[in-house]
């Protein structure tokens, strides 16, 4: 997204992007500087409505003097600023980045990342097979791992938790990014029913002592599906779906309308596959809710499709049948 | 904010060791959740690590307005609180969190979130009595797998629960001159902690049946400076000297004299004269330390903190230790010299989890000097100078050395860096300007203020000034803390120590701990300086000289450096969580002379390292390749036709 707030008169600095002097307003990061002109840098944990929280370090470029590369999503520019995205050592970083996530999680259905892969050359495969899923993650204590013998590369395969009728959380496809926890706590929600539990590898997202979502605090407002990158987090029908073979987003339609239930005006983005709708979303531009929901804008939909709705219905007279 | 808690409810004894530390929820003086600032004077006689009260907790933590500085809702006190639970049980139950969430208004999965980030806590039942066997680096040389062995026959394997004990493997414990090491703990009111070392098969069972003893049963810690009583010593000159319990005799050596030089001569001038000695930081990072206290002491937002970085964990270092244990009163000295200096009223100790003998005596000599008016308001009768000092203690992550790791530990959330910048001198703790100083950083201050900072600079070279502790463990003759001015060279130092043992002969040195990196044995001219180790390709780091002779599987070790980055890392950012369990699998292919998958695995090594150092977050992952590159390249180690 391009939209940059202009807010308050803002100074101009001068930065050079690959050898391009560009002018953006103070305070902007080197992503919105790269946006502002073009320059198109992968992004997974970085969340157009949440604080950045520099965690997959995909957008790392290079910036001249920085010992080290720096995170384009949080680092803000200054006067004069030198700053190469596609240097040997940014493509060699962001190549290795995408291996070792490649590598370690199932990004099947994280968007982009398949033409990134294939754009830097990525080939996750080399780490060696995966290890097969594993159903104790949740249980690894930190400080501690069982020796490997490096015939197998280490993952976070593990079966999806299905323990609600909302959503499904799928946590083979988690990458870490935050994101989910940054919108169900301070920044969003306030609800905190996750949070990032465990350390190092075995790190992962968890309610407390990892009951089950029912038991947790959840509110099953579903933001956190609304900033999940990679579909580790995903509504129960489009998990379903998926499942059996039938999700088919080139056959889906998005329309965006005004949320019916309660007068705040949230504004929902129906997403429908042969009539049916199949996951809602909420634009994060929108000035009301920037992508936010409660749980009956993003699940209260089920009864305008429910399947026994004409067996139930069939019983009284209702007007308007045939 | 409207935070739900779990229906769980905690035992009587759960209840009570959370409500020793906080103040019960319906006594008049515990601390309510609605009046939550008030936690300062909750920790009357409460503490565990008997830092008592603070007079201007509330000041320091208030600025005037419960919510406007960062601390929220006295958050701070989880680490301690989850402390006090596992001390007493043993264990965390969800009961027992969830009356800490309750006490703290900390959303529980925020606060299972940070203690499941610590490895000395355990959040499922577990015996009261626990013994961590150390098998890092200097302990692996010296034995520590006959240890091991002798736990598993009688006990079974490690995280057994047996006969209301288990065992477990630990990181460095940080007593390597003495390897190999174990730390017995044992829950209970109060929780008992004993640290073996030398630890022997017999002992190290009888331990684990008996659990531990009175800790001060350890040896006295002039036994780990062979150079106990040399009038050359400066850092080290009391250890061993004074008793290291009495502030009297702290005095009568010496002490406190140059607090009262600083608080004549000013803030300002002391910051001088510490820039003058071109004293740099001893950490790891050998930043600056007048520069770094001038930046705090000009910021213009308040209130600042000082935090004295105790939380040694680099595998091979055990300087820090040495100096808390044996000359405690120096180390709150030079906070509180510090403190004056950058305008802090408060000050932060974090001592790391496995230091229990340190942690009491640190504890007693602030108690003490509190009592005697070093401590607390207008401090040595100057009006106006107000400083005081609490101990946090870790609890098992070698990440939270890292200064804002360190930041996040204290203030209730995971040991996870932040991102830089902002640098702590800006916004630190609680988002407040913070100068962080390692242990053997602060104790050379006083030495500035009494003889000057020209004088101290004439001590050393001309950019490595002053004089540095060295951790001498592994197959060395006599293991133990050095002290030698900067510019000694590595084989004087090895002579010094005695050097490896007869008959033998040396393979390698580590210098600089995990992150840091090998030197040959034809490279013992280098001098010891920031500069020197720079110009060879190494670091002093925190002072680790891990020596190796030729009867160490150099391999395992390597493989043991890969292990514990795999197991401290944080698990933030993806190059450094990832890429140290590559590097582990790959070193693991190398060693078993198993087949890479694709190739080149020591290409593939080389791949993962570079995106680690370029792109980690912090220096842990930074780092994480430094070791088994230069172990690579220097000594050959792994790599076809080299040795194995």
């Amino acid at each position: 997204m391009t939209v940059v707030d202009l807010g308050l008169p803002r100074r101009l600095v001068d930065v050079t992007l690959d050898g391009e002097t560009v002018s953006v307003p103070e305070g902007s990061t080197i992503l919105d500087a790269c946006t502002a002109v073009g320059t198109s840098i992968p992004t997974l944990c970085y969340g157009d409505t949440l604080r950045p929280a520099n965690a997959c370090r995909v957008c790392m470029v290079e910036v001249e003097g920085s010992r080290t590369l720096v995170p384009s999503c949080s680092r803000k520019v200054t006067e004069g600023m030198v700053v190469r995205t596609d240097s040997e050592r940014t493509r060699h970083s962001r190549k290795l980045v995408l291996e070792l996530l490649g590598s370690s999680a199932d990004l099947s259905t994280t968007p982009h990342v398949a033409e990134w892969m294939e754009q830097y050359q990525a080939k996750p495969e080399r780490f060696g097979p995966p290890d097969p899923p594993a159903d104790d993650h949740d249980e690894r204590p930190p400080g501690e791992h069982e020796e490997p013998d490096g015939t197998t590369a280490a993952t976070v395969q593990q079966p999806a938790k299905v323990d609600n009728d909302l959503y499904v959380r799928d946590y083979g496809k988690c990458i870490l990014c935050y994101k989910c926890v940054d919108a169900c706590g301070e920044q969003w929600q306030n609800t905190f029913a996750i949070a990032v539990a465990g350390r190092g590898f075995d790190a992962r997202i968890s309610t407390e002592f990892a009951n089950p979502l029912p038991d947790s605090e959840c509110v099953y407002c579903g933001n956190c599906i609304e900033v999940c990158p990679t579909g580790a987090l995903s509504f129960k029908k489009e998990f379903d779906m998926r499942a059996e073979g039938s999700w088919d987003e080139s056959r889906q339609q998005q329309t965006t309308t005004v949320c019916t239930f309660c007068g705040v005006g949230c504004n929902l983005t129906l997403h429908t596959q042969d009539n049916e709708i199949v996951r809602v979303t909420s634009p994060h531009d929108h000035s009301v809710g920037h992508g936010n929901l409660c749980i009956k804008g993003r699940f209260g939909w089920e009864h305008m499709q429910d399947s026994r709705r004409p067996a139930e219905e069939s019983t009284e007279p209702t007007t308007g049948q045939a | 904010m409207d935070l739900h808690y779990l229906d769980a409810t905690p035992t009587e004894a759960e209840r009570a060791a959370v409500d020793a530390l906080l103040g019960s929820p319906e006594g008049g003086n515990g601390l309510d959740p609605g009046t939550v600032h008030g936690h300062g004077d909750a920790h009357n006689g409460g503490h565990p690590n008997g830092s008592g009260p603070f007079p201007a907790h509330g000041a320091a933590h208030g600025n005037g307005s419960a919510h406007g500085n960062g601390t929220r809702d006295g958050r701070d006190m989880l680490l301690p609180a989850l402390h006090a639970v596992h001390d007493r049980i043993g264990w965390i139950s969800q009961g027992a969190l969830n009356h800490i969430c309750r006490q703290l208004s900390v959303p529980p999965a925020d606060a299972y979130g940070v203690a499941s980030f610590y490895a000395l806590f355990a959040l499922r039942p577990r015996p009261s009595r626990v013994l961590h066997v150390c098998t890092d680096l200097a302990c692996k040389a010296n034995g520590s797998s006959e240890l091991c062995d002798r736990l598993e026959q009688s006990f079974g394997p490690a995280g057994t629960a047996v006969d209301g004990m288990t065992w477990q493997h630990s990181p460095c414990l940080g007593a390597c001159e003495r390897a190999p090491a174990a730390l017995a703990f044992e829950a209970g009111d109060p929780a008992r902690t004993q640290l073996l070392a030398p630890a022997g098969t017999d002992e190290i069972e009888e331990s684990a049946r008996s659990g531990p003893a009175d800790a001060d049963r350890e040896p006295p810690a002039r036994e780990s400076v062979p150079q106990a009583g040399d009038p050359e010593l400066r850092l080290l000159h009391r250890v061993g000297v004074v008793d290291p319990d009495s502030l009297d005799d702290y005095r009568a050596h010496g002490g406190y004299i140059a607090l009262r030089n600083a608080l004549r001569a000013g803030p300002a001038e002391v910051i001088k004269q510490v820039t003058d000695a071109k004293l740099m930081g001893r950490g790891g990072a050998a930043f600056p330390t007048g520069r770094k206290w001038d930046s705090t002491a000009s910021q213009p937002v308040r209130p600042h903190y000082l935090v004295c970085n105790a939380d040694e964990s680099e595998p091979g270092t055990f300087k820090d230790r040495i100096l808390m244990e044996g000359d405690p009163f120096s180390v709150i000295e030079s906070m509180t010299i510090a403190g004056f200096a950058t305008g802090c009223a408060k000050g932060y100790l974090y001592i790391r989890g496995e230091y229990p003998r340190a942690t009491r005596r640190l504890a007693n000599a602030i108690a003490q000097a509190r009592e005697r008016g070093f401590l607390g308001r207008s401090i040595m009768g100057h009006e106006g100078v107000d400083f005081d000092i609490e101990i946090r203690r870790g609890a098992g992550a070698y990440i939270c050395g890292e200064e804002t790791a360190l930041f996040n530990s204290i203030e209730g959330y995971r040991g996870e860096p932040r991102s830089k910048p902002p640098l702590p001198v800006e916004e630190g703790l609680f988002g407040k300007p913070t100068v962080v100083n390692n242990v053997e950083t602060l104790v050379n201050v006083p030495l500035i203020l009494i003889e000057g900072g020209e004088a101290y600079a004439r001590i050393g070279t001309e950019r490595s000034t002053g004089t540095r502790l060295f951790c001498l463990s592994g197959t060395v003759a006599r293991p133990g803390l050095y002290e030698v001015p900067f510019g000694t060279t590595l084989r004087e130092l090895l002579d010094l120590a005695g050097g490896v043992p007869e008959e033998r002969t040396l393979r390698a040195v580590l210098l600089g701990g995990a992150a840091g990196g090998f030197v040959r044995p034809g490279e013992l001219d280098l001098p010891l300086t920031m500069e020197g180790a720079q110009e060879a390709g190494t670091t002093l780091g925190s002072g680790v000289v891990l020596v190796f002779d030729d009867t160490v599987n150099l391999p395992a070790m390597l493989l043991r450096i890969a292990s514990f980055f795999r197991d401290e890392s944080c698990g933030q950012c993806v190059p450094c969580r990832v890429g140290t369990v590559r590097q582990e699998e790959a070193l693991q292919r190398m060693a078993g002379g198993k087949a890479p998958p694709d190739g080149d695995d020591l290409a593939l090594l080389r791949e993962v390292g570079q995106v680690m150092r370029d792109s980690s977050i912090c220096g842990l992952g930074q780092t994480a390749w430094n070791a088994v590159e230069s172990a690579i390249d220097r000594l050959g180690t792994l790599s076809k036709g080299g040795p194995a």
